[in-house]
């Protein structure tokens, strides 16, 4: 069967031979227009006066739109509409659009949009969190708080109890293919829009509103997007939007791509955050009580960054239980681009605490970290919880019956105690762990560290509604079958994975099956391609419709036969009916023959998720992914540079869809969670303006900063919860086991001193310098 | 200007201007978008061709390569990558076979990297690819495509056979005679060498370059000359060629280099270009400085030599007059204490936040000489002569150091920046010197040598 057959990605010879066509490379019928921002150099005021007349004078310029030239809508929040395209007078962050060239070549776009000559009334930009809490700054009245138990009674009887706070930067996507849209204008006002989008929808919502018609009227479709890693959810808009409104205005087709600093000033990143904490424990570590308290700079405009800083406080717990808890989360409105979706979607932030607060108390009590993150585990999926009695695990809390999350979720299908078993032996933990300490004892610049972390990471959009997919299936009357579903291909395979279980459904070879371009005239309605359920909402949906194709076929044949439809069975290519075998393609030209319909729309909705996310309660999601790695380190302690020298993962992707292409999500979400944490540090400077806007001074891992060994291996276990195949989403959480390295390299700077390090992220070389003289005392 | 080169094996013939670059041209006119642009400046390999000349084959950046740099040369194209048939490169196979592309997009440019550097015979992976960034894959499918085809037969399609035309219709002098003779008379000019600079002056600042001049055709500025006890290294010569003549005479400089751009940016860079652009965070100047290089300037027909430091005299300025041009560096061939110390975020393809050069001469217990000079701690590259005095006449022992390091904040008020701050650039340099220390002495030092 075509499901966990590790299939190469579906578009794999089409990337190797450079014919894998993105929005840039699609053929642009003659007279095309090319836009381009001009955008603010102020974080923060109004401009007062504005003169384009140098750039209406520029070369090959057709024209020049400001907010007042828009026809209708000038937005282009996800949320709130409190995102113009076009700055009317305000100016909130520096890079902000205030006006659109449209030009004959992108570089005439791209050079006319430097010559705005604009008037300001700059006012002090609010960029630091203290900046923000001082003028309460902020989105939501107040900052969120869930509860769970009486936090300031476990802490106060608490026998240990310690403080801390962790400060961790933001991250840009760098998809290696920048934001792009086209249009191409339509009879009658309708509009075909191409995006490179995460989120075609949303898009055809923005550019009708933008046009002033109906949904109807706009068609958008993507084949493929460069990378998207959330990047693209939300930050595609105002290109989609710009190129329509200007192809709606000159009558000719346009194209919009960010040159690639344009891109990273104009569009939001990775939500940074500042935790702290306040925890009490047992002399073994076990955490009776917590209080986290999160800050997040949101930048400029709301976006997604409510269901962001709230994934980021129901992460908080990561896989722990905690006896009593508190989490108050801060979102603060600055002035910087809007921090957006990236993989994660706040989960790794808010993980990120708990795990810097199990090493925290790991060093006061002098105990081996890994020992206290085992003794936090929510109890075994194995042993749920009856009436006073412990779990039944080894490491599972031995008195506790709750086994409920910070919000009030029960953790049911917790597979941690085997997996860290599992992962420790195999990875040789404990002897390493004392190889480190020996080779430590005979360095005295250089320090190795190591260290475990585990992760737990929910699955579900925590907006429940979001949780459905559309699918359109076709089976020609040859036996091929089209494949459609509202699903992006960003290169996470999920074409290729739902390809494969619509090729189950009907028994016949991957080849049979084409996938087509998302296009939101064959289904309609689609949430993002994000929150790692991607394959979880549209393979169902797929499964779905192929079934009723299906069983019309099965119908026929039955009856043509004389037997009972479900003695039929598809498989080996070849319908098996009253023990004839019938190729599939026969199947199908008998069932066309018969006017039996070959098409079907498919759906899917999660089933089970309810969630209350002002009181925090509920069931946000439908069932949790799991997954733990062990990094090794080494520093240099004259620089602070530093090396991975080896990882090791066990990842739970329950029963996987396709092996290698879930294993490719691992490595890479892996590596990008490390740059996260290690090299790629965002730089504001005083005035608001990013520092770090290319290549040049963002630095994503490079290919030699791999982990030199690097063993991968997938956990053997079905999902508990009834997803496609019992697969789970794999999207997002491997991002998460990147962790290991930052609690890696602050295991290595302990080893330099008895002070707590107090590591920061990201460990760039020099805030490891800076912990190793933290550590030093 | 008429620029005639062979592409995917056919000849063609472009009128161009002298700034169009090879990537909006194989994109915009020829229609072969298979080459990507992933960031415009030279940093991130979704543009890499393969280049093809008298020197052999090379990847390089189309977004910063300008069209008349490719005069009688070949370019290759991921397009032209695979068998006229169609069949598959074995490293497009191994791609494909090992998930070694998820989103595409950059996956083009391993290709053409993978794909040279197959041809080339290397197996060095890490070096070979350090220009190529992905955001999906972490790499690790990609070492294991790239090593399974180590040894595969070289498909006779990508060998390239350039013919070059003897003539250019545009400045591009074939002698540093015949360009002291065009920079004279046209001293406000640009010259262009590898472009890894001068290209992004035009893709990201729209910057009129006025009249310029190609170098890459002046052979004799290109020549490596072993003079007995010196090199004479051309200032045309590529990084590459820099990094194989001093690979072996000094390990501790070759190392450096190696982290020194990319391989496609090496492949264009010149010593030269690197030199005379002042830049106060280039890589060479620090290593010449330490080892006690010499440059040779040269205008019109008048010739002269200046110890390397003193040619950066301030940001922005340097010791060159219109019309000026840097012909060539003198360095030693023997200096076994030399060491270069790049320290930036990233470990490849990053500029340095410091680097710092050391070469401290012992006889007897006793510092004889001392030479440090660094990188990005000052508005060019610079010596450290109070540093260099607290060592010299001193016992070579880590009190000396201890002391010369301290004194390093005398020498240095170093700024802040995104690569780093004033401190940390301070105590990094301050480490850097104790690190030479233990590094002399054979003490583990260096966290690229360590394994788990």
């Amino acid at each position: 069967m075509s499901v966990s057959k590790p299939l190469p990605h579906d578009a794999a010879k089409l990337h190797v031979t450079g014919q894998a066509r993105y929005v840039d490379d699609v053929p642009m019928p003659a007279g095309t227009l090319h836009l381009a921002f001009g955008v603010s150099s102020i974080a923060r005021g109004t401009f007062t006066a504005i003169n384009l007349d140098a750039v209406r004078a520029a070369k090959g310029v057709r024209a020049v739109l400001v907010a007042q030239d828009l026809p209708f809508a000038n937005d282009l929040s996800p949320s709130v509409h409190d995102e113009p395209m076009l700055s009317d007078g305000p100016i909130h962050y520096c890079g902000q659009p205030i006006f659109l060239v449209v030009a004959d070549t992108h570089l005439n776009a791209r050079h006319a949009a430097r010559l705005g000559d604009i008037t300001y009334d700059a006012q002090t930009p609010i960029l630091t969190i203290e900046d923000a809490l001082a003028a309460d700054a902020r989105f939501e009245d107040g900052p969120r708080i869930y509860t769970k138990g009486d936090v300031d009674t476990a802490l106060a009887t608490a026998p240990n109890r310690l403080q801390g706070r962790l400060d961790m930067g933001g991250q840009e996507h760098f998809y290696l293919e920048g934001q792009a849209a086209l249009a191409l204008p339509q009879e009658g006002g309708d509009m075909v829009v191409q995006s490179s989008t995460q989120h075609p929808t949303e898009i055809q919502h923005k550019v009708a509103d933008a046009l002033g018609v109906a949904m109807h009227a706009v068609r958008v479709e993507i084949r493929r997007m460069g990378g998207g890693f959330g990047g693209k959810e939300s930050q595609g808009n105002a290109l989609a939007v710009s190129c329509a409104v200007a192809a709606q205005l000159t009558g000719k087709p346009c194209k919009m791509r960010y040159d690639r600093d344009d891109d990273m000033i104009i569009t939001g990143k990775r939500h940074d955050f500042r935790i702290e904490y306040d925890v009490g424990y047992d002399p073994d570590g076990r955490i009776s009580g917590i209080d986290f308290t999160h800050y997040t700079r949101c930048g400029w405009a709301q976006d997604l960054s409510l269901p962001v800083a709230d994934r980021a406080m129901l992460h908080a717990d990561n896989a722990y239980l905690l006896g009593a808890a508190r989490i108050t989360s801060h979102r603060l409105k600055t002035n910087m681009q809007s921090a957006t979706a990236f993989r994660g979607f706040g989960g790794p932030q808010g993980m990120l605490g708990i795990e810097r607060v199990m090493d925290h108390i790991a060093h006061a009590l002098g105990k081996d970290a890994a020992d206290v993150r085992r003794v936090n585990y929510y109890g075994a999926a194995d042993a749920q919880p009856t009436s006073g009695k412990r779990f039944g695990a080894e490491h599972s809390p031995k008195q506790a019956v709750d086994n409920t999350t910070p919000y009030d979720m029960p953790v049911t299908d917790f597979i941690l105690h085997e997996m860290t078993d599992k992962l420790l032996t195999d990875c040789d933990y404990h002897a390493r762990k004392k190889a480190v300490a020996d080779w430590n004892a005979n360095h005295a610049t250089l320090k190795k560290g190591i260290a475990f972390n585990p992760v737990k990471f929910g699955i579900s959009f925590t907006l429940t509604h979001l949780n459905q997919a559309g699918a359109l299936v076709h089976v020609y009357a040859d036996g091929s079958i089209h494949l459609n579903h509202g699903g992006t291909e960003m290169g996470q395979g999920l074409f290729q994975k739902v390809a494969q279980v619509a090729a189950a459904r009907f028994g016949v070879d991957i080849s049979a099956v084409k996938i087509t371009a998302t296009d939101t005239a064959k289904v309609p309605n689609t949430s993002a391609t994000a929150a790692s359920s991607g394959t979880d909402l549209n393979g169902m949906a797929v499964q779905n419709a192929c079934d009723t194709i299906r069983a019309r076929i099965a119908d026929c044949l039955a009856e043509m036969h004389n037997v009972a439809p479900d003695t039929i069975t598809f498989k080996d290519d070849h319908v098996h009916v009253a023990g004839h075998s019938i190729p599939f393609a026969q199947a199908a030209k008998t069932a066309y023959e018969n006017r039996v319909s070959l098409s079907a729309t498919g759906f899917y909705k999660t089933p089970d998720v309810a969630w209350d996310r002002i009181a925090g309660k509920g069931r946000p999601f439908f069932y949790f992914a799991y997954g733990a790695s062990v990094s090794e380190v080494v520093i240099d302690t004259n620089t602070g540079e530093n090396r991975i020298l080896r990882v090791d993962i066990l990842h739970d992707a329950g029963a996987s869809l396709n092996p290698a292409l879930d294993i490719g999500q691992i490595e890479g979400g892996f590596v990008q969670g490390a740059g996260w944490l290690t090299t790629e540090e965002l730089v504001w400077d005083d005035k608001g303006s990013l520092r770090t806007h290319a290549p040049s001074t963002y630095k994503i891992p490079a290919c030699s900063d791999r982990p030199s060994v690097f063993n991968i291996a997938l956990w053997d276990g079905e999902n508990r919860a009834e997803t496609v195949y019992r697969s789970k989403a794999v999207g997002e959480p491997p991002f998460m086991l990147g962790i290991s390295t930052h609690a890696a390299l602050a295991n290595a700077v302990a080893a330099c001193g008895a002070a707590y390090p107090d590591l920061q992220a990201p460990a760039t070389a020099e805030e490891v310098l800076q912990a190793v003289k933290r550590a030093r005392g | 200007m008429n620029v005639t080169f062979l592409l995917n094996g056919e000849t063609v013939e472009v009128n161009t201007h002298p700034t169009q670059t090879l990537l909006d041209w194989l994109r915009e006119t020829r229609g072969l978008t298979g080459t990507k642009e992933g960031c415009n400046e030279g940093d991130c390999g979704a543009c890499s061709v393969m280049i093809t000349d008298e020197r052999g084959a090379r990847s390089l950046n189309a977004c910063i390569l300008f069209v008349p740099q490719l005069h009688g040369k070949a370019v290759r194209t991921v397009e032209g990558i695979a068998a006229p048939d169609g069949t598959l490169h074995a490293v497009q196979q191994a791609m494909v076979d090992n998930h070694g592309s998820q989103c595409g997009f950059c996956t083009p440019g391993f290709v053409v990297s993978m794909a040279t550097a197959h041809l080339n015979g290397r197996t060095d992976h890490d070096d070979v690819l350090a220009g190529n960034l992905c955001r999906c894959t972490g790499y690790a499918p990609i070492i294991r495509a790239a090593k399974a085809v180590e040894g595969a037969a070289v498909p006779d399609h990508v060998i390239d056979h350039p013919i070059a035309p003897k003539t250019t219709d545009f400045p591009a002098p074939e002698t540093s005679d015949a360009l002291a003779e065009w920079y004279a008379a046209h001293p406000n000019g640009t010259l262009i060498a590898g472009a890894t600079d001068v290209g992004l002056w035009v893709t990201k600042h729209f910057t009129d370059l006025g009249d310029v001049a190609f170098l890459n055709r002046c052979k004799d500025l290109q020549q490596i000359d072993d003079q007995g006890d010196t090199l004479r290294i051309g200032a045309g010569v590529t990084m590459t060629d820099v990094l194989a003549a001093v690979r072996i005479l000094h390990p501790s400089f070759g190392d450096m280099i190696r982290r020194y751009g990319s391989d496609q940016v090496r492949n264009a860079a010149t010593i030269g270009g690197n030199i005379a652009n002042g830049s106060p965070i280039g890589d060479n100047p620090p290593a010449l400085i330490a080892m006690g290089a010499t440059l040779h300037l040269r205008r019109g027909d008048t010739r002269r030599d200046t110890p390397i430091e003193d040619f950066f005299i301030a940001y922005g300025k340097q010791d060159r007059q219109p019309g000026e041009f840097v012909e060539a560096v003198t360095i030693p061939k023997s200096a076994p204490a030399l060491r270069c110390y790049k320290l930036s975020k990233r470990f490849d393809q990053d500029i340095s936040a410091v680097c710092g050069c050391f070469k401290i001469t012992v006889a007897d217990g006793k510092i004889t000489d001392a030479r440090i000079a660094f990188g990005g701690m000052a508005g060019t590259p610079k010596r450290a002569p109070l540093s260099e005095a607290a060592l010299v006449g001193r016992p070579w022992s880590f009190d000396t150091i201890q002391t010369a390091a301290a004194t390093l904040a005398e020498d240095f008020a170093p700024l802040s920046d995104m690569r780093a701050s004033t401190a940390y650039r301070m105590d990094a340099a301050q480490g850097q010197l104790r690190r030479y220390f233990d590094d002399i002495n054979c003490i583990e030092t260096d966290v690229l040598g360590v394994t788990a």
